[in-house]
């Protein structure tokens, strides 16, 4: 056995190899339904977000597809404006509470962040596996308000609309109420388990800046959550009691509700787009097969877009009746924002240079990423500007915008990722030709949806029309044969997984020859991530390095046992 | 370049317009540039870096401080060119001048009112004089409404508890769409109305007509028609038979009507007046409960012109 001084105590060391097989993989141990509902394993819980938030995302985008089908032409088309508005709200609704904020954080973020710090679980496995019946319940809730009366007050629950429609907006913020608990808790139980449960020799420099950016989402989720969850009990108080806070015939002020509904709400922007950068961070530096660019800017503006994001939250309301020198201060802080995510971006394209590019789909889903994010970026710019945002403010300009960070960020690199890491969660390959096909009719088809929606809106069509005059038409129609693209793409995807579930070809434990501790045990990964503790001596992006050289140690020299991962393991004395 | 500008924008109808469009061009400009530059570099690394065999060896290269301060500072730069200008561009936008021509808007679902200085009032409709700034002293009777002219590049929300206010001059006459962009329910997509910029002796003659239209000698069926276009009713209410967010007046006179507590009656003069006055009282089946009371806003003449309005439009 190779040893080596670490701290002056002698270190086992071991090399890995991409061909071991493992047969006590998580998925196999401990069948059935019952222990999979009572599971503390940290990544059975991710799955089971993973299959919550997908069936969420099916639900979501088939709400969006009526919604271009109805916009197809001006006047009203085969639903009523009332249907129309239900509809769009629970589009908004279902895509940012019950898909797009677990998405990356609740579902990637548990399965991989334990494995790749080198822990057994989180720091919390039973308030993990609480969080996620949190999040059921909350789902349940929107569900009930959705068969009693489908709210019809957008996803924002803007005062006095929302005290004075007739639909069940109870059910409904109650639903969302309860789900910030699991958000809450979730985004605790990563922090202390970031900050306990790191695997010797794992310094912060040495995380993988995937844990970086779930750090940074999870500092955000435990201080912006909770005023979210008081202003939805404040709306519950209003609708229920009549106790007047937003009620203008009562002494109340609407744009209050406004002011706490952002204050959560856009810090939740970067809920769901940080976890978005850790996912981009690993893809480019696995495909260039080289050592990330700028490992601390892209880590550390990961914390920086945390706090000055939670600075901006008034550029929502720049034509909402706040003062104008709120409005000046809100848009100077606002332009903040873009130069850690600039500089994120330049990062991930430097670290291309000189690289060993590898463009394989999760690759190809990247850096369809950095352009479609840079849009979105570039676009925020613009609406940050206070003189182009009043007259660019609530059209479908800004629907394009969010468009290009939410579904062309967060999306594409949730795609990315599920793609880059399903080998690993299923211990399964997919086809990798299908996979390249859908990511370039998704990326064709995401553009041909929402750049006709900047043209429409920069021209002054608003959001929320659920009909509209007919020199708007060309772009509407663009944009909804766009979404049947999407559609298509999304089809395909769904198609070759689960092929792939059921008769894909074997993965081996590190087909993408990554360097990161996730990839450094069996595809799926053993019940407990590694039958050994890991001890790490290089760094999760050491690419200049061949891999045959490429080691880890294994804590506990002294007592030496065989290890018995794969067949090709090597434990030299 | 002007055909990127038409295609982009609406016509600059207002002499605050160019301010916006000036930036907007700016930023679309600058950020196509950056936009290409990316996405060059991306596609030239990676046909130029492509893997050729999986025994590729990279360098190690982990950072150069000189890139990092110079992709932050030159960012920093534009986006402080851009901060100032919009901000500059929001003071005109802000700074009212002394001599606007005022009119104030009541906005409720899902009509615009505008009470000029005489007293006239128009709904949906605004009239202002031409070349002349023209102040808008907006609030809202129910939600928050957002008064929006893409031809002005003007926007500005209207919220029940205090008067926001904003102001345009035209460059000419002319018709300018109004959208409203906040969304406040069932109505939402059709509460549009249009700005009509009229010459000054245009302008003035209109508002000495409405000012002379006297209801007290006018026929009870042109007074319920001047209630139905001026007090709102044609936001929701139709007179050619096409179904909106209320029923439609046309044929509505002695037909049976059914309610959503189960009960029906026939739209007599009791029940338009009470549907008028009272008009939650019952609720139409497959019409939302959500018109607003017009007692004490409509007198008994008023009410009688509209009764006499359907009854000719039933006809």
């Amino acid at each position: 056995m190779a040893t080596t001084a670490t701290n002056g105590n002698a270190l086992k060391i071991q090399q890995f190899s991409s061909s071991e097989e493992f047969s006590h993989n998580f998925l196999k141990a401990k069948p059935g339904i019952w222990n999979w509902m009572t599971t503390v394993d940290h990544k059975k819980i991710g799955l089971m977000y993973l299959a919550s938030v997908v069936f969420f995302f099916f639900v979501g985008g088939m709400l969006a597809i009526t919604l271009r089908l109805e916009l197809l032409s001006p006047a009203q088309n085969f639903m009523d404006a009332d249907t129309y508005n239900r509809i769009f709200t629970l589009h908004g609704a279902v895509m940012v509470f019950l898909f797009i904020i677990p998405s990356i954080p609740a579902a990637l973020g548990n399965f991989l962040l334990p494995m790749m710090i080198g822990a057994k679980d989180v720091a919390f496995p039973r308030l993990n596996l609480a969080s996620f019946y949190i999040y059921s319940i909350g789902a349940l809730f929107t569900l009930i308000s959705t068969g009693l009366n489908p709210i019809d007050t957008g996803w924002t629950f803007y005062t006095p609309y929302s005290t004075s429609t007739g639909t069940a907006v109870i059910w409904m913020t109650l639903g969302v109420f309860v789900m910030g608990f699991s958000s809450i808790l979730t985004g605790l139980n990563f922090i202390v388990t970031l900050h306990k449960l790191r695997a010797p020799g794992l310094s912060w420099g040495k995380l993988p800046l995937f844990c970086w950016s779930i750090y940074a989402t999870s500092i955000i989720q435990v201080l912006a959550t909770p005023v979210l969850a008081i202003t939805l009990l404040l709306l519950i108080m209003e609708r229920a009691l009549g106790i007047g806070i937003f009620d203008p015939a009562m002494g109340g002020d609407p744009v209050l509700y406004q002011h706490f509904f952002w204050f959560y709400s856009h810090p939740a922007v970067y809920i769901m787009i940080v976890p978005a950068f850790g996912i981009i961070s690993e893809l480019i530096a696995t495909f260039s097969k080289k050592t990330i660019f700028g490992y601390w800017p892209i880590a550390l503006s990961s914390l920086a877009i945390a706090f000055i994001g939670s600075l901006v939250w008034g550029h929502h309301m720049f034509v909402a009746g706040q003062s104008e020198l709120a409005v000046v201060v809100f848009s100077f802080l606002t332009f903040f924002v873009g130069i850690p995510t600039g500089i994120k971006i330049l990062n991930w394209v430097a670290t291309m240079y000189r690289g060993s590019i590898l463009l394989a789909s999760p690759m190809l889903y990247a850096l369809y990423f950095l352009f479609l994010f840079t849009i979105g970026g570039v676009t925020g710019i613009m609406l940050g500007a206070i003189g182009v945002n009043v007259h660019l403010h609530d059209t479908y300009y800004v629907v394009a915008h969010f468009h290009y960070v939410m579904m062309g960020g967060t999306v594409f690199a949730f795609l990315g990722g599920l793609h880059f890491w399903w080998p690993k969660i299923t211990g399964k390959m997919y086809n990798e030709f299908w996979a390249k096909v859908a990511g370039v009719i998704l990326f064709f088809g995401f553009n041909l949806t929402f750049l006709p929606q900047f043209i429409m809106g920069s021209q002054g069509m608003p959001r929320r029309y659920y009909s509209y005059i007919e020199q708007f038409q060309s772009m509407h129609v663009y944009s909804t044969y766009g979404s049947w693209v999407l559609l298509l793409g999304f089809l395909i995807i769904g198609a070759y997984l689960l092929h792939s579930m059921f008769r894909g070809e074997k993965a081996t434990s590190n087909p993408w020859n990554a360097r990161s501790l996730d990839w450094m045990t069996s595809s799926p990964p053993d019940e407990h991530n590694f039958p050994y503790s890991p001890v790490v001596i290089h760094g999760p992006y050491d690419y200049h390095k061949p891999e045959s050289e490429f080691l880890l140690g294994i804590a506990g020299s002294d007592h030496h046992e065989e290890i018995t991962v794969g067949t090709e393991t090597k434990v030299k004395q | 370049m002007d055909y990127i500008a038409r295609l982009l924008l609406p016509p600059q109808e207002s002499t605050f317009a160019h301010e916006v469009d000036a930036l907007f061009h700016f930023i679309n400009f600058t950020s196509l540039i950056l936009l290409v530059g990316i996405t060059f570099a991306i596609i030239y690394f990676a046909i130029k870096y492509r893997r050729r065999s999986d025994e590729d060896t990279t360098p190690l290269i982990t950072h150069n401080n000189t890139l990092e301060v110079t992709w932050t500072v030159i960012p920093l730069i534009l986006i402080l060119i851009v901060f100032a200008w919009g901000f500059s561009s929001y003071n005109t936008l802000r700074a009212v001048p002394d001599d606007a021509y005022e009119v104030y808007v009541r906005a409720y679902s899902f009509n615009w009112e505008f009470t000029y200085p005489n007293g006239v009032r128009s709904t949906n409709d605004l009239y202002v004089p031409a070349n002349r700034p023209v102040k808008l002293v907006m609030r809202s009777s129910d939600v928050i409404h957002s008064f929006f002219v893409p031809d002005f590049r003007i926007k500005q929300d209207v919220i029940p508890n205090r008067y926001t206010q904003q102001w345009f001059q035209t460059k000419g006459p002319g018709s300018h769409v109004i959208f409203c962009t906040e969304y406040c329910g069932v109505g939402h997509s059709d509460m549009m109305g249009m700005v009509y910029a009229l010459e000054e002796e245009e302008f003035n003659a209109w508002l000495e007509e409405e000012a002379s239209k006297d209801i007290e000698s006018m026929p009870l069926v042109e007074v319920g028609e001047l209630v139905w276009r001026s007090e709102g009713c044609m936001g929701c209410h139709s007179v050619d038979g096409a179904s909106g967010i209320g029923p439609t007046f046309q044929g509505l006179w002695m037909r049976e009507r059914n309610f959503t507590d189960g009960t029906s009656a026939v739209a007599d003069e009791d029940y338009i007046r009470e549907s008028i006055l009272q008009p939650r009282a019952r609720v139409n089946v497959g019409y939302q409960n959500i018109m607003p009371t017009y007692s004490g806003i409509l007198s008994d003449r008023q009410i009688e012109g509209i009764i006499e309005y359907i009854k000719e439009l039933s006809e």
